[in-house]
């Protein structure tokens, strides 16, 4: 029983109809909800996309890139400082780097988010050098010049006890990915102002986020009083996750100071970042 | 009528300067996720802690 009735609005009572329809009816005017939700669904998938390539790509290598130009550029602007002071006045006799030395230790309290110190760690990469900065903060952590965070309690680098830091795993420059992959004996690099202090990777271990301990002057000993030179570097495990820390120790082999220079071992690819 | 419908007749001159200017618009909006909405969602959502501290 289908009756053909004519268009709503149409013509009903047999008139001609105005056949070039002045201001022809735009459907697409009222507003579709079905479109409208359908579009915002979209662009919601488009954000969280976007967020997920923010997350694994910006926020690792692009940061990476910017912190490890920062720290680069920190240190070249230190070795031109110090080239301006040589110029000035000469050493009187030649430096001689290799002989063993007590090390300088600046133990100044630093404001909370100034840079002091530079690390490097071949077995990192190539473009591995961060800044070091006072403070575990995000404000440190999270930021694209910084990166490497110093434990305020701890030691300075170089000084009998623990100098402790820490960084990011993965995200945020991720100064310290590739931390499970040290070998006895690598070198982990920290200069600062004075000098260069080298490290040797020791030993890794696996605490829960609340061993406060390794942060000790004498790791899981607060009660010792230390004698050893180490360096403790912290960043969370397992990798993109936030359950564990893993932690990773080192005792200082050597010490130069800045009128001698990048260790020999790297001096070439000291001399690269200031370019 | 949709959003995006509403924004294509919004936007003046001929399809190919509306293209232009829609790119200018996904890349300004692309760059004030990257450079503040994400960081800010990123600490709330998912504020990965690297260091040891007190419970």
């Amino acid at each position: 029983m289908s009756v053909s009735l004519p268009a709503v609005g149409g013509p009903v009572d047999g008139a001609p109809s105005n056949r070039p329809q002045p201001e022809a009816p735009r459907p697409r005017r009222r507003v579709s909800v079905v479109g409208v939700v359908g579009e915002l669904l979209l662009t919601a998938g488009a954000v969280i996309l976007l967020f997920l390539g923010w997350q694994l790509w910006w926020n690792d290598a692009i940061v990476a890139g910017q912190q490890s130009s920062a720290a680069s550029q920190l240190s070249s602007q230190w070795s031109e400082q110090q080239a301006a002071r040589e110029g000035a006045s000469p050493p009187e006799q030649p430096v001689e780097p290799e002989q063993p030395v007590e090390p300088v230790v600046d133990t100044t309290v630093h404001e909370n988010a100034e840079a002091f110190g530079v690390m490097y760690v071949p077995r990192f990469g190539d473009d591995s050098q961060r800044t070091i900065a006072e403070g575990i903060g995000l404000d440190v952590l999270n930021s694209v010049d910084l990166g490497v965070g110093h434990y305020p309690d701890t030691q300075a680098p170089g000084e009998v006890g623990n100098f402790a830091i820490a960084s990011h795993r993965s995200a945020y420059g991720g100064g310290m990915h590739e931390i499970e992959q040290f070998q006895l004996g690598d070198a982990i690099y920290v200069q600062t102002e004075l000098g260069w202090y080298t490290y040797r990777f020791r030993d890794l271990e696996y605490v829960t986020p609340q061993t406060i301990e390794v942060l000790s002057p004498v790791p899981h000993h607060p009660e010792l009083t230390p004698t050893d030179r180490i360096i403790t570097l912290t960043s969370c495990n397992p990798l993109y996750s936030t359950a564990e820390r893993v932690v990773a120790y080192g005792v200082l082999e050597s010490w130069r100071p800045a009128e001698a220079g990048a260790p020999t071992e790297i001096a070439d690819i000291v001399a690269g970042w200031g370019v | 009528m949709t959003v995006y419908g509403a924004l294509w007749r919004i936007l003046p001159g001929p399809a190919w300067l509306r293209v232009i200017l829609l790119l200018v618009l996904v890349a300004a909006v692309v760059f004030a996720l990257f450079s503040w909405v994400f960081p800010w969602a990123d600490a709330i959502l998912n504020p990965i802690n690297v260091t040891v501290e007190e419970p």
